[in-house]
């Protein structure tokens, strides 16, 4: 695999979480929580620069209440799962093919890398041109910021499937389609997943970028929205549930993730 | 090696004919679609003229300023909560929790607190590049292998040659990929600091500039070269971490 685009390999969590540690952890976010509180209140912190807290709960509360935010987040996820479908299942088909057959990678490999170089950012003008800035614009961005990551952990994870594997499957004379299916893809999932878990996390940041770029609604336009309008609360409101909505996409993943896992340890 | 290559070389090609064809035949619109020959003619022009790389010098600055100032940050909380246990325990959630917020949502409040100009622009790009750094650099003074540790504890190490002659150089490879990451990072948030927080110099401007004049070429030209610019980075990055850490995964 090129260094270039050495994936940041995903360890697990620096080991915090997995300790009993929990009260201290909560420490610094009341202690913040606090002064935040103490500052607004005090008035060393305008509303503009930052909100109070209770605002912020506040204007959450009303967009729920309203039905605004699940529309809005509505809008962002139906993004995301399209993008991210297109561009996970054409990510598998590729490293499929690339580590199978070394002539589609000789054929591929260069291209792609090529593709996989310029950030997310880089393709919205371009592409903007021929796609407008309508749905095809986003649903092709967020779908290459899921197929780089997909497409080099399906092709990394297929060719590290261990020899010795492959030969026992050619001593019991297996055919093509069973070896697929009974020995590389279950040696060859655990990769693929946690590039599936990756491509994923990009999709939803690449989501953020193009929503503030060009959209009149999903949660990244409630950003840009209460920008324009110095609404700081709504602002703040839209980092909270962007944030939250990230965690919970990675946190059910790297449960998946573990439970995948599991059969190798035993 | 050249059968391989030139099997690398066919599909670009392909589409640079499909694409030539396709303008010739009149089947696309050329104000949308220039055809190569225009691109590349494009391309002459604006690099023969000395602007485009005022707009990149003034590009790899800022993201320099910004990766040292969010790098230098993030080393030294990544050491912090590697080698210090409370320090882990009261500062590692918060950052794991405040890491999940994609990095552009930030953008409006940044905004709000430094304004539109260039100093909302390095307090981005910081942002970005703390976050690999920071990962990288805790791991690897946290995951230190034990028999290092105990060989240090046979030679009666005291705690500063410990850090110095242990942990730190077995950290190296890690701190290295951190390093790397946390440029391309720091690219990748330039030209969207540029893009986002007001127009101004650098690459992001060209490119914007390209889009809103409908010029196709220019556009074309930015995107190659921020991909080239970020290509660059990450090969210094990496030789640079071949250099300083040349034991790189062979280690006990």
């Amino acid at each position: 695999m090129s260094a270039t685009l050495a994936l940041p390999r995903r360890k697990l969590a620096p080991t915090a979480w997995r300790r009993p540690g929990w009260p201290v952890a909560l420490l610094l976010p009341l202690a913040g929580l606090l002064t935040w509180l103490v500052a607004t209140r005090a008035g060393w912190l305008t509303p503009a620069i930052l909100p109070a807290p209770a605002e912020v709960w506040a204007t959450l509360a009303e967009l729920w209440q309203s039905g605004d935010l699940q529309s809005h987040a509505l809008w962002s996820m139906g993004r995301v799962a399209q993008g991210f479908g297109i561009g996970a299942a054409a990510g598998l088909a590729l490293g499929a093919a690339m580590a199978v057959s070394p002539r589609v990678d000789d054929y591929l490999r260069p291209s792609f890398l090529a593709i996989a170089q310029v950030p997310v950012i880089g393709w919205v003008p371009l592409l903007m041109l021929p796609l407008g800035i309508g749905e095809a614009l986003k649903v092709v961005i967020i779908a290459k910021a899921a197929l780089v990551p997909v497409t080099i952990n399906t092709q990394a994870g297929i060719r590290a499937v261990p020899r010795g594997f492959v030969e026992v499957a050619g001593a019991f004379r297996y055919s093509r389609s069973q070896l697929l299916r009974h020995v590389v893809l279950p040696a060859a999932i655990p990769p693929i997943f946690t590039g599936i878990r990756y491509g994923l996390t990009s999709c939803w940041k690449a989501l953020v970028a193009v929503e503030l770029l060009a959209s009149a609604e999903g949660l990244g336009f409630l950003l840009v929205w209460g920008r324009q309008m110095f609404q700081m609360d709504l602002v703040v409101a839209g980092i909270v549930v962007i944030a939250a909505v990230g965690f919970v996409f990675d946190g059910t993943l790297a449960l998946l993730e573990r439970r995948l896992q599991r059969w190798r340890t035993a | 090696m050249s059968a391989r290559f030139w099997r690398g070389l066919t599909p670009p090609l392909l589409v640079l004919a499909v694409w030539q064809g396709a303008g010739l035949a009149g089947m696309t619109d050329p104000r949308l679609i220039p055809p190569p020959a225009e691109v590349a003619a494009t391309a002459w022009r604006v690099l023969t003229d000395p602007a485009i790389f005022l707009a990149l010098g003034a590009s790899l600055g800022r993201c320099l300023a910004g990766f040292a100032i969010g790098g230098g940050l993030g080393l030294v909380f990544g050491l912090l909560c590697g080698l210090s246990r409370p320090a882990d325990r009261l500062l590692g959630p918060s950052f794991h929790a405040l890491k999940n917020v994609a990095i552009f949502a930030w953008i409006p409040l940044i905004a709000m607190w430094f304004g539109f100009g260039e100093q909302a622009r390095i307090a981005f790009i910081a942002l970005a590049a703390f976050t690999p750094v920071v990962l990288n650099t805790w791991e690897g003074v946290a995951g230190t292998q034990r028999q290092l540790l105990e060989v240090g504890a046979a030679l009666r190490f005291r705690p500063w040659q410990r850090l110095a002659r242990i942990r730190l150089p077995a950290a190296m490879p890690s701190l290295m990929t951190g390093v790397q990451l946390g440029l391309m990072h720091a690219w990748l948030a330039t030209v969207g600091a540029e893009y986002f927080l007001a127009k101004g110099t650098g690459l992001g401007g060209v490119l914007i500039e390209g889009r809103d004049t409908f010029d196709m070429a220019l556009v074309l030209l930015g995107v190659l070269l921020l991909g080239g610019v970020g290509l660059a980075l990450s090969q210094v990055a990496r030789l640079g971490g071949a250099r300083l850490a040349p034991w790189r995964g062979d280690l006990v």
